[in-house]
């Protein structure tokens, strides 16, 4: 059993950046997540097939697209790229931030698609009542939306992380396979299947792939079943 | 309090056009189902936006259109007491209470979280989640919650139409005491004869989007003919009276006013009070002299004011009681064999035993001045 604990420096980095990379992904995707969603489930605008066209591209586009199109766009000579470097010295390319980033857009439309389903099962006489009762629409959505969405939320969080977990053709299309900097778990998994005796290596990371996604998994289970039983919504 | 409603609306094939202005103590907008009046609700809260009229509020305009006035929902401080009650499943009932709370100016609060308990009886309740109440329960509390916003007026749209018999029976006192012993007017939506009678001061009267008449309860009740068909059974006279004495003996309660006495089964409301009841149409017999040897115990003399046609075989007979106009409804073939006409003096006789819950309740203060 000693070999299956028994991780690489670069293997253990490997680990810690994929986890790191899926958290900030799923975090930084939470708040226009819920905007467009709220947009997509509520709004009444024109062009509103083309924005669910939009969210949804990258679960319908080839992965390497995906990552192709963020490549000329967030990379350094791409349009917003190099706006972002220039202005606020964000700089996606070749770093761990742009594994973020490909992530992030991998798995917003399965995000959006969880929140929005849960903010159109909210009964809309809720709000009302408590606009009746002096909320403006900010605390009504605060005190009222927020708290009945939040399985929706959570369902869309994980959604997203374990996207992000397993992400790769956008990634390594994005910016590339370097270890320690954007070298996720499927990136090292995929390196070991290219070098001869790298089988160890690849089973290892592969369980601790599978450990890492079936936690967080159940915690989103046990997490939804927790807010469920405290709602007891009839 | 004064409430002005001059609008104007469309919605799909659904018009209305309704005016009324009221001072009363509780106001019930009255009519069928379709009549407008839940959507007349709905304005004076801010849930639906007028496409033409006024609506002022104690002076202050809520909405007018011309001016381009719509005060949104949440500055209106008005209170609103939906037919679904509408607690936030994600909240203790005691939470749910003080949801408007945090949004009242702290210089306009007035309602008091244990007093409010108190009236609606809910105070073994304030721990536990909406789901695990009953309806009725589940009603007082949604009243409690629009209570604790101090609004400066009470909107309750059908709070009981959704509740069996035993559950209305437990709720109506609740609502007496709310009318009776604060000072917020209260706006009651309803399709049913009994909780009108029994609860408002005013009504207006809805069809089809229009108001058919206007005015204090006793009055209106008496236009048997603006009643919804399904409710033109339980239509009859609205009189507010006096608890004279009880009679133990018995078991009943006499009951007077410049008409005569009632005897009804015993009430639980204090000699001297104000009590209101409500005799069916359908209750009351009509004798040309007083009757000897019969078993009901009220016999009102008085004299036929007006004679209109009810549905079907029915006549629909008004007596006036020294000031108190009684209704009864017999058949055509009893009015001309008792040769009834406009003038006659007559006899309505009621018996005791037709009053229950349903037609009696507390009675509004006499001459309450607001």
């Amino acid at each position: 059993m000693n070999w299956l604990l028994d991780l690489t420096p670069d293997e253990w980095n490997a680990v810690r950046l994929s986890i790191k990379v899926a958290t900030v992904a799923m975090l930084f995707s939470l708040p226009p997540g819920i905007a467009i969603a709220l947009l997509l489930a509520r709004g009444r605008f024109w062009g509103k097939t083309l924005l669910n066209g939009l969210v949804h591209l990258p679960l319908i586009l080839p992965p390497v697209v995906t990552g192709y199109l963020l490549l000329i766009t967030f990379g350094r000579r791409g349009p917003a790229g190099a706006f972002l470097a220039e202005h606020f010295g964000i700089v996606f390319s070749f770093r761990w931030t742009g594994a973020a980033l490909a992530c992030g857009v991998m798995g917003f439309p399965l995000m959006v698609r969880a929140i929005r389903l849960s903010i159109e099962a909210v009964d809309r006489k809720m709000e009302a009542a408590a606009g009746t009762l002096g909320a403006n629409p900010a605390w009504v959505f605060a005190t009222i939306t927020l708290p009945l969405i939040l399985p929706g939320l959570i369902a869309g969080a994980i959604l997203s992380f374990a996207k992000a977990m397993g992400e790769f053709g956008a990634t390594i299309t994005f910016v590339s396979n370097i270890p320690n900097e954007t070298q996720t778990l499927p990136s090292a998994i995929y390196t070991f299947t290219q070098v001869p005796g790298g089988d160890e290596g690849a089973l290892r990371l592969t369980l601790i792939s599978i450990v890492i996604s079936m936690a967080a998994l159940v915690a989103s289970e046990v997490l939804a079943r927790r807010i469920g039983r405290r709602m007891d919504i009839e | 309090m004064s409430l002005l409603v001059d609008i104007a609306h469309r919605q799909g094939s659904f018009g209305i056009e309704a005016r009324f202005e009221s001072a009363g103590r509780l106001t019930a907008l009255f009519g069928p189902s379709g009549s407008g009046k839940t959507t007349l609700i709905n304005m004076i809260a801010g849930l639906v936006r007028p496409r033409t009229g006024r609506i002022v509020v104690d002076g202050r305009v809520l909405v007018d259109s011309e001016a381009g006035i719509f005060v949104p929902r949440h500055k209106r401080r008005i209170g609103m007491v939906f037919q679904d009650a509408r607690l936030f499943p994600h909240m203790s009932v005691a939470s749910n209470l003080r949801y408007g709370r945090w949004f009242t100016p702290a210089a306009e609060r007035y309602a008091d979280m244990k007093a409010v308990v108190e009236l609606l009886g809910i105070g073994q309740l304030l721990d536990r989640r909406p789901a695990k109440l009953s309806g009725g329960e589940k009603q007082r509390v949604a009243i409690g919650r629009a209570l604790l916003a101090s609004p400066k007026l009470l909107l309750m749209d059908e709070p009981l139409a959704s509740l069996d018999e035993a559950r209305k029976a437990e709720i109506m006192p609740y609502i007496e005491r709310l009318r009776d012993e604060t000072k917020i007017p209260i706006v009651y939506v309803s399709h049913s004869i009994a909780e009108v009678a029994r609860l408002a001061s005013d009504v207006v009267m809805l069809a089809q989007g229009k108001v058919a008449a206007f005015g204090p309860t006793t009055e209106i009740m008496r236009r048997l003919d603006l009643l919804p068909a399904e409710e033109r059974g339980e239509g009859g006279a609205v009189l507010d009276m006096k608890v004279l004495r009880h009679d133990e003996n018995f078991g009943m309660s006499v009951l007077g006013s410049a008409a005569g006495e009632i005897r009804v089964p015993r009430l639980a409301i204090a000699p001297g009070a104000p009590v209101r009841i409500r005799i069916r149409a359908r209750d009351v017999m009509v004798a040309t002299e007083r009757p000897t040897g019969l078993s009901a115990l009220n016999i009102l003399p008085g004299e036929i004011v007006a004679i209109g046609r009810g549905e079907g075989p029915t006549a629909e007979i008004s007596i006036d009681c020294s000031g108190s106009v009684v209704l009864a409804r017999i058949t055509e073939q009893s009015r001309q064999a008792l040769k009834l006409d406009v003038g006659g003096k007559v006899f309505a006789v009621v018996k005791t035993v037709s009053f229950d819950q349903a037609n009696t309740g507390t009675g509004l203060p006499v001459q309450a001045d607001i």
